[in-house]
């Protein structure tokens, strides 16, 4: 009895664990609740927490009201090519930065390793100028363009690359390799899991990219999932339920992705997280 | 870069060279990407700061210092620092503190531990608009959920963003639940790097576990908490979303409670157009951050190993 007694103890910090979790949670699970509710339902008080009669009323609202389709694509779109340049331009230069030598590597390497500390707020306005300058102000030319490369995904793969033997690659050259051919051959295979980490972290990142979208696009055609859902807050009165069912159907990808890929999203983390 | 470049060019030959044609070839288009992306456009928000640059006004005259001297006298400038100031304060904290906790009740692997992570953790993969929508609609005065669990308990309700006084905090109460798994995350890959040979080591020499926690995870987690710290400070300095979010639409908190850097940045930048100024705005910005990233480092004493 008192050994279990004890044990119950030792575990005491479940307690406030599990009521954190409950925390976190909770708003995402009152987001969907309430966008099934009715417009009555939702004014309720006291509030009922399932829906009584669950409606899809809200999404239809949504559906008529904004071209949400089209910020979804917009917003894959962004996240999409944004993640394949990074991919590409991060494997590259981590490789030469990893594998090679050529003048200036160090410092050009401490350059590119100190903007992953430079917020984008801190160089959007001379961006915005150069962007307006080129005449790609509200085209999606202008929305990926900051998010071509990153200094970020560079580090992880010139980390990465470190790490795979040089007597590997030595003997792709002995078989004839060029020098594109190691890369293709050898060094592309071996980097699988952290591309894919990189992946996964650009593609949230240019999904949730919030104030360039917002400052570069003005027409609907080119808004951005969450420059849209902003739109819709700011012309309508409160309207909670239409609000919440438009928030719901904006965060399903994300909630996918990382329903799915939680795993390598924490190892992701764990691979650059180790290195600093 | 050339000049060397050609020199090494008559010393090497065979492999050697075509290794170095390959890395040049990748290596320069790579870095006219970030020429024009990033160093260039940073080193333009420090010229801009030092002329009158209207967006549509052809003339832009060069003003020197005139724009710093402006700010020092802003009120809206002086309002939105301090809001900003206190905001990093307690969202960053709070956030790390409560971080570790988490990450040291965490790291043994329990059963629970995966479905810890994943609550914990899904903050941090939504973003930050529809974040803001949803705590917007559980602050709301009358129809919200937390004023009505309030009520139920038998508290009075709040005002939680209309409530000038108050506003501010309720942002930060969601900026804190939103980085809290990040951070956690974090210190988790830090707890899981120290090698277990330490703890047992010392367990040996019959060390507790305050002192363990003194004398080892402490110490050796300093690297990660220097660096959790540092991105903290830049990520929270630089609110922007959730302000955007909250204080726009009906029901939404008054924009003077609330203003923040970023947000007077984005104001002067791209509503008024006044460009140099914002980017002087930008300037002392970047500046506070600096400073305050070497005092983390100092406070640290991380010696460059």
């Amino acid at each position: 009895m008192k050994k279990q007694a004890k044990k119950y103890l030792r575990n005491w910090y479940h307690l406030p664990l599990l009521f954190g979790a409950l925390i976190m949670l909770f708003a995402f699970v009152w987001m969907f609740l309430s966008a099934f509710k009715t417009e009555q339902e939702i004014l309720a008080v006291p509030p009922t927490i399932f829906p009584v009669k669950p409606v899809l009323n809200n999404f239809v609202q949504v559906y008529n009201r904004i071209p949400i389709f089209r910020y979804f694509i917009n917003s894959g779109l962004v996240a999409g090519i944004s993640t394949i340049f990074v991919l590409v331009t991060s494997a590259f230069a981590g490789a030469v930065f990893a594998k090679y030598s050529f003048p200036f590597k160090n410092v050009l390497f401490i350059i590119i390793l100190g903007t992953t500390m430079v917020p984008f707020e801190c160089y959007m306005i001379p961006f915005y100028i150069m962007v307006s300058k080129a005449g790609l102000v509200d085209t999606y030319t202008g929305i990926i363009s900051p998010l071509i490369i990153s200094s970020f995904g560079i580090f992880l793969m010139r980390q990465h690359v470190a790490s795979i033997p040089d007597a590997l690659m030595d003997a792709a050259r002995i078989d004839g390799c060029s020098e594109l051919g190691v890369f293709w051959n050898v060094i592309l295979p071996l980097s699988k899991s952290t591309l894919s980490a990189l992946a996964i972290f650009s593609f949230m990142f240019g999904w949730a990219f919030f104030v360039w979208p917002l400052i570069i696009t003005n027409s609907a055609d080119h808004f951005v999932m969450e420059v849209g859902l902003t739109m819709f807050q700011n012309q309508y009165t409160v309207e909670y339920g239409p609000l919440m069912a438009g928030t719901s159907l904006s965060v399903i990808p994300l909630l996918l992705v990382f329903i799915f890929l939680r795993r390598n999203i924490i190892s992701g983390m764990t691979i650059s997280g180790m290195k600093y | 870069m050339f000049n060397i470049s050609a020199g090494y060019w008559l010393r090497i030959k065979g492999l050697e060279r075509k290794k170095l044609q390959f890395a040049i070839l990748v290596i320069i288009p790579i870095l006219l990407l970030f020429l024009v992306l990033r160093i260039i456009p940073v080193f333009g928000t420090f010229y801009l700061s030092l002329y009158r640059w209207h967006l549509i006004k052809p003339d832009r005259p060069f003003i020197g210092l005139e724009n710093f001297s402006r700010i020092m006298i802003d009120k809206n400038f002086r309002i939105a620092l301090f809001n900003t100031t206190n905001f990093t304060i307690i969202v960053v904290s709070i956030s790390v503190t409560l971080a570790l906790l988490l990450a040291l009740a965490l790291e043994k692997k329990t059963r629970l531990g995966g479905w810890y992570e994943f609550a914990y953790f899904l903050p941090v993969v939504i973003p930050m608009v529809p974040v803001s929508m949803i705590w917007k609609w559980m602050y709301d005065t009358t129809y919200g959920i937390i004023n009505i669990l309030l009520k139920a308990i038998g508290l009075s309700p709040v005002g939680w963003l209309t409530e000038p006084k108050i506003a501010l905090y309720s942002i930060i109460i969601m900026s804190i639940w939103k980085v809290l798994g990040y951070y956690m995350v974090l210190f988790l890959v830090g707890l899981r790097n120290i090698p277990v040979e330490y703890y047992e080591a010392a367990r040996i020499d019959g060390a507790g576990g305050w002192q363990l926690f003194k004398n080892i995870t402490f110490p050796l987690l300093k690297r990660m908490t220097l660096y959790i710290c540092v991105i903290a400070t830049i990520q929270n300095y630089n609110v922007f979303t959730q302000v955007y979010v909250m204080t726009t639409g009906s029901q939404a908190a008054p924009m003077a409670a609330v203003r923040v850097l970023v947000y007077e940045i984005y104001q002067n930048g791209f509503r008024y157009f006044k460009m140099g100024y914002a980017s002087a705005q930008v300037v002392v910005l970047f500046a506070i951050v600096m400073i305050i990233s070497l005092i983390y480092f100092k406070v640290f004493k991380i010696e460059d190993d």
